[in-house]
């Protein structure tokens, strides 16, 4: 039921939309999250972002949390699919799409989706900076209340 | 021999390049049965490590690609990687 990608590549989102909604008139509402690469942290430009995870575990730890939100809602299919390397400002990293019967069901387990991406998948953001410097991005408190707020375990 | 088959350590994201490693297969060290003697033990390699494992609550595990507890097992021939928190999404 999941669609599950790691990838270099951008996506393209209607056509996502499009994949897991073709030929289906039993779905009545389509959940959407697309985070995208910003062009300042803190007022201090960026020049780009560079996103490293572990293949093979991320695949699995991706798989973990679509059976979980299985578990949670009644879900009609979904599709969660990430970038990786170097991603610019204004750039896509991160897709999640949750189709099910009614919109409840499909906005809240997008919220989850990406909530639980951010704290239990393996990926880690380092900023490069117009100036020069870099820094990997530092786990945010907010980051992790916000996947502890569904409950269960890693 | 499962018992002589090493121990496959992986480095992630910042702890990778504070140790200069991504990877590395060691003989399992005497008296390591768990996640948190092989954090203690990794603490007392050098000072890059100690200061790279000086707070066990930065530093997450997994063994065999999945997410590891100080008190999960580890033996000869597992996968153990070591990284910070996640700042996926």
């Amino acid at each position: 039921m999941a669609t599950i990608r790691v990838q270099q590549a951008d996506f393209d989102i209607g056509a996502e939309v499009a994949a897991l909604t073709a030929g289906r008139t039993d779905i009545g509402g389509i959940g959407c999250f697309v985070g995208t690469v910003r062009a300042s942290t803190a007022g201090r430009p960026i020049a780009a972002m560079t996103l490293e995870h572990y293949p093979g575990m991320t695949e699995r730890a991706m798989a973990r949390i679509a059976d979980e939100a299985a578990r949670r809602w009644s879900l009609l299919g979904c599709t969660l699919i990430h970038r990786v390397g170097r991603l610019e400002p204004g750039e896509n990293i991160v897709l999640v799409v949750a189709v099910a019967a009614h919109r409840q069901a499909a906005l809240d387990a997008t919220a989850f989706f990406i909530d639980w991406l951010k704290t239990r998948a393996p990926f880690w953001k380092k900023e490069i900076f117009a100036d020069g410097g870099e820094a990997w991005v530092a786990a945010r408190e907010s980051d992790e209340d916000a996947a502890a707020r569904w409950g269960g375990g890693a | 021999m499962a018992a002589s088959a090493p121990l496959r350590l992986l480095y992630f994201a910042g702890l990778r390049e504070r140790l200069g490693t991504a990877e590395e297969a060691i003989a399992l060290p005497e008296g390591i049965a768990t996640v948190g003697d092989l954090m203690a033990w990794q603490r007392g390699r050098g000072p890059a490590h100690a200061a790279a494992f000086a707070e066990p609550a930065r530093v997450r595990c997994a063994v065999n690609q999945d997410f590891a507890p100080p008190d999960a097992p580890v033996g000869a021939g597992d996968e153990v990687a070591f990284f910070p928190p996640m700042t996926g999404g």
